[in-house]
């Protein structure tokens, strides 16, 4: 009896396992939870983000404050003070309508600052976020002066106490990593997607790109969003709604 | 003859064994320790090359992988200080003062482990 009981219960099991498994050594599990720590980043996946103006409210910084906190930045506004996110306030003078709208690294297709840099320390990752490899990085900010965002900052004094899963220094120039480090432990969510949602307005849709089924492939399907600079070719992974 | 040479012999193994004692190795403290990833002898030959094999890796892939810099500091972080630096005691500046080898991974990583700090930061407010 209780063998003919394991020998059903074995079945089922192995039922409910060949459901999940779509090919051999690939589970359904593992397209609904992203990669596991020692895969690598995919080309399978573009991430990006859908930003709707209309939502984003004036004078409201949460975003920014959210991003300074994840990863450590002093949030001072100085010139060269670093900064990765900043709200940017615009006024149609003939209409005066009034836009705002949070403004950082737009993670381009064709980065310019990876075509200029010398030392190979700007580069692009598989599943489209660009990055700064600071161990490379020589300070020479090329990739500044390249940039048609205003995007990336150089850290200017020594620094102390950085968190440890977003290493900074004195010497180097650093920007929006999408919170690469959320995203390489599985967490579908960015500091200011986060924040903007907190703070009700959900103006910030953060996901994949590439996933027909994502929620953000779904709306910029649906409606009329815009690439900043579009002219340039650059094919960047953040979209812009209502501007 | 053959006894003064050995006298003279066990004068020299004596000399040699003092010469060994002089030597001042470090005393680490190895924060909470525990068992490593490799065996401790392999590390500390090791350590140097593996981290910059994963950093390739970790930064240009996103896979954080066996070896990191993090791990190492949070479980080797002093007990007393919350750091792998601060006094020639402490896991990494110890053996780094004593190589004369200067490290500067920790200009740009964290020396402490975020969740000890928060709390500790937490305890001071």
């Amino acid at each position: 009896m209780s063998e003919e009981l394991d020998r059903r219960q074995f079945l089922k099991g192995s039922a409910m396992l060949a459901g999940l498994a779509i090919a051999p050594g690939m589970l359904l599990y593992d397209l609904a939870h992203g990669r596991s720590l020692n895969e690598p980043a995919s080309s399978a996946v573009r991430w990006g983000m859908l930003i709707d103006t209309n939502q984003c409210e004036s004078g409201c910084d949460d975003c920014v404050k959210a991003c300074n906190k994840e990863n450590g930045l002093p949030g001072g506004t100085r010139p060269t003070d670093e900064q990765w996110m900043r709200k940017v306030e615009l006024k149609d003078m003939r209409t005066g309508k009034a836009t705002s709208l949070p403004m950082m690294c737009q993670h381009c297709e064709e980065p310019p600052c990876v075509d200029v840099c010398p030392t190979g320390a700007s580069f692009k990752r598989a599943d489209g976020i660009v990055l700064v490899d600071r161990h490379l990085c020589i300070g020479c900010r090329y990739c500044m002066m390249a940039c048609p965002y205003k995007a990336r900052s150089f850290v200017h004094e020594p620094l102390h106490d950085q968190k440890p899963d977003v290493p900074r220094g004195k010497g180097t120039v650093e920007s929006c990593t999408l919170c690469v480090q959320r995203i390489d432990r599985g967490e579908n969510t960015t500091a200011c997607a986060e924040a903007c949602s907190k703070a009700g307005h959900k103006a910030i849709l953060f996901g994949n790109l590439n996933d027909p089924n994502s929620e953000i492939s779904k709306r910029i399907k649906t409606v009329a969003s815009t690439q900043i600079r579009a002219d340039l070719g650059l094919n960047p992974g953040l979209h812009y709604e209502g501007l | 003859m053959k006894r003064i040479q050995a006298i003279f012999l066990a004068l020299v193994l004596l000399a040699s064994g003092a010469a060994f004692a002089d030597v001042t190795v470090p005393h680490l403290d190895i924060g909470k320790g525990g068992h490593c990833v490799n065996d401790p002898k392999f590390m500390k030959l090791n350590h140097g090359d593996l981290l910059k094999h994963q950093r390739t890796i970790t930064v240009h892939q996103g896979v954080r992988g066996r070896y990191s810099l993090e791990k190492c500091v949070n479980c080797h972080a002093s007990r007393v200080n919350n750091s792998v630096l601060g006094t020639d005691r402490n896991f990494c500046q110890g053996c780094h003062v004593y190589a004369a080898v200067k490290i500067d991974c920790f200009e740009c990583h964290s020396s402490r482990p975020e969740t000890v700090s928060e709390t500790l930061t937490e305890v001071a407010k």
